[in-house]
């Protein structure tokens, strides 16, 4: 059994940022399924939020119309009093990572540029070009070498054990060689990041399954808001490769069949940049009055930017139309559509990153603080996993410090071990039955078809019906291969169960909330409805299934408005 | 443009457990790829449908990650940026990335290429205290430190470099661009020990200058001009010390 003061799972931003947050005195490891510069992180593009004023245009900007921007853009769900501490801790995160090394694009005069981006008063948008994420994760990851952080690279966590309300530790499953490892910690970080695979049209990387999350839940730990789910308005049509807001922020427009830039009915004043939620539901609209093109997708028209622009500020959206549509967006529009992108709900936390378990912190897309509440804005993605995942580290420290944590975990874990020994095992020996990776590609279909960008009662439910079905055929589901090492198989299997539970979680947190809010349209319930439904959904497994309470949203100074753009 | 009708096509596909199979073998797999495809799209698609145990390393399927370096055709490359269409007709040739050991089909031991990225110190090493407001400086002066730093670290200069395949001791290119990406940084300033730690036969001098990893490089960083800017820095800082003033 392995050991350390504090276990950082996940090693995207937010675990990184957790791991260096971390107090150096504590033996800190982080434990990841694939290597940490594989993380979905990596593929942010557009960039990082915080009021530094660099702009001329932005001279009057300042954390406070950065919270402002994001609770509206939140639709009022964010709690304020956390969204005030992410923005005002933005603008020294931003120079921490300058001082790291991070190769932000510049304005001339030497300061780190900003551009426009969705649902913000000003050009707040830190960038490097379009690979923000890749030059935050790569300068994180660099960081975390000079300091001698210990990686577990490869490494699944599959169970995870509580006892009296209390964490002690988890069982790893190592990818290498098929291993069964208990590990004691005595505080647990989780960044295990979102859970964008449960639906089939999705930016996210292969791996975000969201199983973490779903491990955490039949663990006991609560979910908050698990019905918000990102659509971003501009994916390539086909693929649904990301193409940034930044290209909007550049000036790029959206098209419809008519060549007519149809934002201006939907919101005329902010046009373009309007917030995701509501440029993706105007998308979608046009194409189902059939404004789009074949039925699926509008034009992203980038072709006014001119070829200097687009090379020095959207390189690798160039590359990506190149590459997988086969155009130059220098010479032709860009075929795109919405598709899930991004789970504003997650395990429930509070703003120190604890959750209602004593030493369990979590932080990034897997948590919930909530500082996006309904609709994250573009830009504030990158900022939490930064500012969070640092704070979650903290946090965690002093629980451990401050003398947190079980004595004798040893043989709960080992009981855990077991089970999932047993588990592997019983699945080893079936010669026959389901192919797991069928049975998933079946669930993704059933959410993006039953909870998508637009959902209704009779939709939800019918999408909840498939639900035991499919947890059936995972449960007869069989091994093609017998080998132990990298056997992708395995980790399908440990993964699919508590996909099940996330995709069960989102589509009853959507069929109960009968309201309209950010991402959430209900078109029976076209309407926000803050007397009711001002609140968070919180969802608890329990052995006689989930129970639901909701908790009032916190308001410091921003009364709820009518939203407009 | 009309997409063609789509082929069945034959994908070879090489397989090896090391601890059960005595040598690796090609397994040949029929599957029609639907328009624009990628390779790796193809494989999971095989997976998925036709053999669940195929292992191979992926995650953002769009040439970010740098997961899915392999050898597609004899080509070293990223099998999600590999459109099947752009191979031709004949069979899809696929094995792991070269100079690495195979762990599972097409799953290498990529440990030599991370010691190699750990040993050049791969992070910025400023002197003096963080300025209040940032540093201050320009694009221009960061030109190479933008083309270095879209390296995605998928090894795949270190699986078509001829001297890590005679040397294993070679740092490759990768490992040495990630140096020249410092190096070239007006934010760092390293100590000329720490730079003296690649003046070697198996550092920045193992090099032969045949380019491959330029070649090969799916995000055009260019690594061999990266490991003559270091040379350059190292010579000059050299010189510098010979004439007796410290670089």
């Amino acid at each position: 059994m392995l050991e350390y003061d504090l276990l950082v799972v996940g090693g995207g931003l937010a675990g990184l940022a957790a791991a260096l947050g971390a107090d150096p005195r504590l033996k800190t490891a982080v434990i990841a399924k694939v290597h940490p510069l594989r993380s979905h992180s990596v593929a942010a593009q557009g960039g990082i939020n915080a009021a530094l004023g660099n702009d001329p245009a932005g001279r009057e900007d300042s954390w406070e119309r950065h919270a402002f921007d994001t609770i509206k853009g939140s639709d009022y769900l964010a709690d304020q009093d956390a969204a005030e501490l992410l923005c005002r801790r933005a603008i020294p995160a931003m120079y921490e990572l300058d001082y790291w090394g991070t190769p932000f694009s510049r304005f001339a005069g030497g300061t780190i540029a900003q551009r426009p981006f969705g649902g913000g008063g000003f050009p707040r948008t830190c960038y490097a070009a379009d690979r923000t994420g890749q030059m935050l994760l790569h300068t994180l990851y660099e960081q975390a070498v000079r300091k001698n952080v210990t990686f577990l690279d490869e490494w699944l966590i599959a169970g995870l054990v509580v006892r009296d309300g209390r964490c002690p530790g988890v069982v790893a499953f190592d990818v290498a060689n098929g291993k069964i490892i208990g590990i004691r910690a005595r505080a647990l970080v989780f960044a295990t990041g979102g859970y964008g695979r449960v639906f089939r049209k999705s930016t996210n990387a292969y791996i975000n399954l969201g199983s973490g999350i779903g491990l955490a839940y039949r663990a006991g730990l609560p979910l908050k808001d698990m019905e918000f789910v990102q659509f971003h308005p501009t994916t390539l049509n086909g693929k649904n490769i990301l193409i940034t807001e930044g290209a909007r922020g550049e000036g790029g427009t959206l098209l419809n069949n008519e060549g007519r830039r149809f934002m201006e009915d939907y919101a005329p004043k902010a046009m373009e940049l309007a917030p995701r939620d509501i440029v993706a539901r105007a998308i979608q609209r046009e194409v189902e009055k059939g404004n789009g093109f074949e039925n699926e997708y509008v034009l992203l028209d980038l072709r006014h930017l001119g070829r200097d622009k687009i090379l020095k500020r959207l390189p690798g959206i160039r590359d990506i139309c190149l590459n997988f549509a086969g155009l130059d967006p220098v010479d032709t529009p860009i075929p795109i559509q919405p598709a899930q992108h991004y789970s504003m709900g997650g395990i429930d936390v509070d703003k120190t990153c604890a959750s209602m378990v004593p030493g369990f912190f979590a932080a990034g897309e897997c948590s919930c603080v909530s500082v996006h509440g309904a609709n994250r804005l573009g830009g504030n993605s990158l900022l939490e996993a930064v500012v969070f995942g640092k704070i979650a580290g903290q946090s965690a420290s002093r629980f451990v410090i401050d003398g947190g944590g079980c004595d004798s975990p040893e043989r709960e874990i080992g009981e855990e071990a077991r089970r999932l020994h047993d588990k592997v095992a019983a699945i080893r020996k079936r010669d026959r039955g389901e192919n797991i990776f069928r049975v998933l590609n079946r669930l993704k279909t059933v959410m993006t078809e039953k909870a998508g960008i637009f959902r209704r009662e009779k939709t939800l439910r019918e999408g909840l019906e498939q639900i035991p079905a499919l947890r059936e055929a995972s449960e007869r589901a069989f091994i093609y291969g017998r080998c132990q090492s990298y056997c992708q198989e395995i980790l399908m299997h440990i993964e699919f169960g508590y996909m099940l539970d996330v995709a069960e979680a989102i589509l009853l947190g959507a069929l109960k909330r009968e309201e309209t809010r950010g991402s959430h349209y209900r078109t029976d319930f076209p309407v926000r409805d803050d007397i009711d439904w001002l609140k968070h959904t919180i969802m608890t497994h329990t052995g006689q299934g989930p129970r639901f309470e909701y908790r009032p949203v916190d308001v410091t100074k921003y009364p709820p408005q009518e939203r407009t753009y | 443009m009309k997409d063609a009708a789509p082929q069945v096509m034959t994908f070879k596909v090489l397989r090896f457990d090391p601890t059960n199979d005595p040598e690796p073998r090609f397994q040949a797999y029929r599957h029609t790829p639907r328009p624009r495809d990628s390779v790796l799209e193809a494989l999971k698609d095989i997976r998925d449908e036709q053999d669940p145990s195929l292992s191979f390393r992926y995650s953002c399927r769009e040439a970010v990650c740098g997961s899915c370096g392999m050898t597609i055709n004899g080509r070293v490359t990223l099998a999600c940026r590999t459109l099947v269409e752009s191979l031709g007709p004949g069979p899809v040739v696929v094995e792991p990335l070269p100079n690495l050991e195979i762990q599972k089909d097409l799953v290498v031991d990529m440990e030599p290429f991370w010691r190699a990225y750990r040993f050049v110190q791969p992070y910025l090493q400023p002197q003096g205290p963080p300025p209040e407001k940032g540093f201050r400086v320009e694009d221009a002066e960061l030109e190479d430190v933008f083309r270095t730093t879209t390296c995605i670290l998928c090894a795949c200069c270190y699986g078509a470099c001829p001297v890590v395949t005679r040397d294993e001791r070679y740092l490759g290119p990768a490992a040495l661009a990630k140096l020249y990406r410092f190096t070239s940084d007006p934010r760092d300033g390293r100590p000329f020990d720490v730079l003296k730690s690649v003046d070697t036969p198996s550092g920045v001098w193992g090099c032969d200058t045949v380019f491959r990893c330029n070649a090969v490089c799916p995000k055009d960083v260019q690594p061999g001009h990266g490991i003559e800017g270091v040379r350059r820095t190292l010579a000059a800082k050299t010189l510098q010390r010979m004439m007796g003033r410290k670089p």
